[in-house]
């Protein structure tokens, strides 16, 4: 190609930009759907919405393979259990994106059955407001935890809740 | 028991109890290993299991003439879910597996149970569709619209022609969006992941349409007591239209792409079996129902809203088996696109709500003018809609069939008792029926096609 030197180039960044930048861009959703909100995370990892722009399009099944974990839909006191075993499957670095009005604090099921925030049991990074949120809102979540990402340290500290 | 195989339980239970969590609003702690132990409703030892009967076709019909099979001591019991990504939500299977058959299925439910039967005794009927959209997450409309049915059936009021028109255009084109879903995760389930792209390319123009009726993509919250909360926005009409087109041509698609599939049709033919003796034990109704040739659908049996003034036939299986309940959504797709059709055309003119002042607020110029306007408008919106003392129930045909809604009124503007009839947990509760002596590969099969919501089940 004609302009390129021949001379070898070099590239100045620190190491914690260079890895925080590897880390938002191929991060792997755990697939924790429990409602509503669930259905919107689908569309958003499908054609019309397409998250595969942001290396997200792969939702693994296994907590071991995931970086990020969505809560999307309400939480019951039978599932908090479950929801924190996934979680503690998850290889460090994890983050929680709480997606949704029922994830984040309950929403209108102010009631025996529901845990009133997810945060009660797992640490949450982001939350995603709206009933359920549409795709757009949970790409300006993933987004803005990216930017949280780009932001922070390489060391994330372990210390739970 | 060994000493060896003692000492590797031990070490798990420690490794187990360093695992706590938190207990909800409390600053108490609980040992993981106690928390995710559901107890008796996880599956029993063989010789206490009074489930097994069932699956073994003494109560019901045997699918299979199984030979007195030699039992290996390597039977495993696994589980499957709550949180997997075949389960189509919460579900979780406990399943005993010998080598690659399962040998017997519970289905243990209740992970997404949100209370919301009792949260309905604590909202007024105006508020009431809010609650209940949220159910059943992938057909709010027929949601609304069973509970809306209910109330006005205690109200002993009627709707204005065009707002049943509304209704049923609503309610069948949420049959269409959520069938379309229902095929797509289907058809990924069993292998065929572009299923998913293209089922998801036609729901989203359904929900685009949605979303300029009534504000939403899902949870509309559209279909209220006494009518409908909007008019239909200008150009529905072409947007309908629009929408029959593109889904139609869409759907031609899947057959051409899934009909002949060799891989598709080695997954589906012949599995998860049901037989119209078992549908009826079962109380199973819809699509699932009707692969396997009963002929029931309240559309026909019971028709609401005027829908026996459309023109459209009841597509039935044969079989009834993955197949042919694939085949009978699809052809249902098709069915309810037609009714869509005759809707633009018959659709009549007037008012989208009922006029009747106990349950419409009056026009915002007739406050100004009539006391009685003013009145009644204070009454709605301090204490809501008052329904008279009495017991109602009102079903209508939803995507997963008979949906049902009970209430019990004691009179005033909150419903004393509010009780759902859940298709999808007539559907749950036959699952070991279907599973029993299949291989592990067919349960995922088995269970797509079925198409269970769990917040249908549990509420």
């Amino acid at each position: 190609m004609a302009g390129v030197s021949s001379e070898p180039g070099f590239l100045l960044t620190t190491i914690e930009k260079g890895a925080n930048w590897a880390r938002t861009r191929s991060m792997w959703p755990a697939t924790f759907g429990l409602a509503c909100c669930a259905i919107e995370m689908m569309g958003t990892g499908a054609a019309h919405n397409d998250l595969a722009r942001f290396g997200m399009e792969v939702f693994r099944a296994s907590p071991r393979q995931a970086d990020l974990m969505i809560v999307a839909g309400r939480v019951s006191q039978k599932m908090a259990p479950v929801l924190r075993q996934v979680y503690d499957q998850m290889a460090e670095p994890k983050w929680v994106l709480s997606m949704g009005a029922c994830a984040s604090t309950g929403g209108m099921f102010n009631n025996y059955a529901l845990v009133q925030g997810v945060d009660a049991v797992v640490p949450v990074d982001i939350y995603i407001p709206g009933c359920p949120p549409g795709p757009q809102s949970l790409m300006h979540g993933i987004l803005s935890l990216h930017e949280k990402i780009m932001s922070g340290e390489i060391q994330r500290s372990t210390g739970l809740v | 028991m060994s000493d060896a195989t003692e000492r590797a339980e031990s070490v798990e239970e420690k490794r187990r109890a360093q695992h706590e969590i938190w207990v909800s609003g409390t600053e108490e702690r609980m040992p993981f290993a106690a928390s995710t132990n559901e107890g008796s409703q996880e599956m029993l030892p063989r010789d206490q299991d009074p489930a097994l009967d069932i699956q073994r076709g003494i109560a019901v019909d045997d699918d299979f003439v199984t030979p007195e099979r030699v039992v290996s001591a390597e039977r495993q019991i696994i589980n499957m879910g709550p949180q997997h990504p075949s389960t189509h939500g919460v579900l979780r299977l406990q399943m005993e597996l010998d080598g690659e058959t399962v040998t017997r299925v519970k289905p243990i439910i209740g992970y997404l149970h949100t209370g919301m039967e009792k949260t309905a005794e604590t909202l007024s009927y105006a508020q009431g569709p809010t609650n209940v959209t949220r159910m059943d997450y992938l057909s709010p409309f027929a949601n609304e619209l069973t509970f809306s049915l209910t109330v006005e059936q205690l109200l002993g009021i009627d709707v204005p022609p065009r707002a049943d028109a509304i209704r049923v255009l609503m309610t069948e084109l949420n049959r269409v969006a959520s069938h379309l879903l229902s095929s797509a995760t289907m058809g990924m389930d069993v292998g065929a992941i572009s299923m998913m792209i293209y089922g998801w390319r036609e729901r989203e123009i359904c929900l685009d349409f949605f979303e300029k009726v009534t504000g939403l993509r899902m949870n509309h919250n559209y279909i209220r007591p006494g009518g409908v909360a909007a008019e239909l926005p200008d150009g529905w009409e072409d947007d309908v239209t629009n929408l029959i087109k593109v889904v139609n041509a869409g759907v031609d698609e899947y057959e051409e792409l899934l009909n002949g599939n060799p891989i598709f049709l080695d997954r589906t033919l012949g599995v998860g079996v049901l037989t119209p003796e078992e549908i009826k034990q079962f109380g199973i109704t819809g699509p699932v129902a009707r692969a396997s040739g009963v002929d029931w659908d309240l559309r026909k049996a019971h028709p609401y809203c005027g829908i026996e003034r459309y023109t459209f036939d009841v597509p039935l299986g044969k079989h009834g088996d993955v197949f042919d309940r694939y085949k009978v959504r699809i052809d249902e797709i098709r069915e309810s696109l037609r009714i869509a059709e005759q809707v633009i055309v018959t659709i009549p003119s007037g008012d989208y709500r009922t006029t009747d002042p106990k349950v419409t607020p009056p026009p915002r110029a007739r406050i100004g003018e009539s006391m009685e306007a003013l009145i009644h408008h204070f009454k709605l919106f301090t204490e809501g809609v008052n329904v008279p003392a009495g017991t109602a129930y009102q079903a209508v045909e939803g995507p997963r069939g008979e949906l049902g809604c009970y209430i019990i009124s004691k009179g005033g503007a909150r419903p004393w008792r509010m009780r759902w009839r859940a298709p999808s947990f007539a559907v749950v509760q036959a699952l070991p029926v279907m599973m029993t002596d299949s291989l592990i590969a067919d349960v995922i099969a088995t269970l797509a096609s079925t198409d269970p919501v769990l917040g249908d089940v549990d509420r």
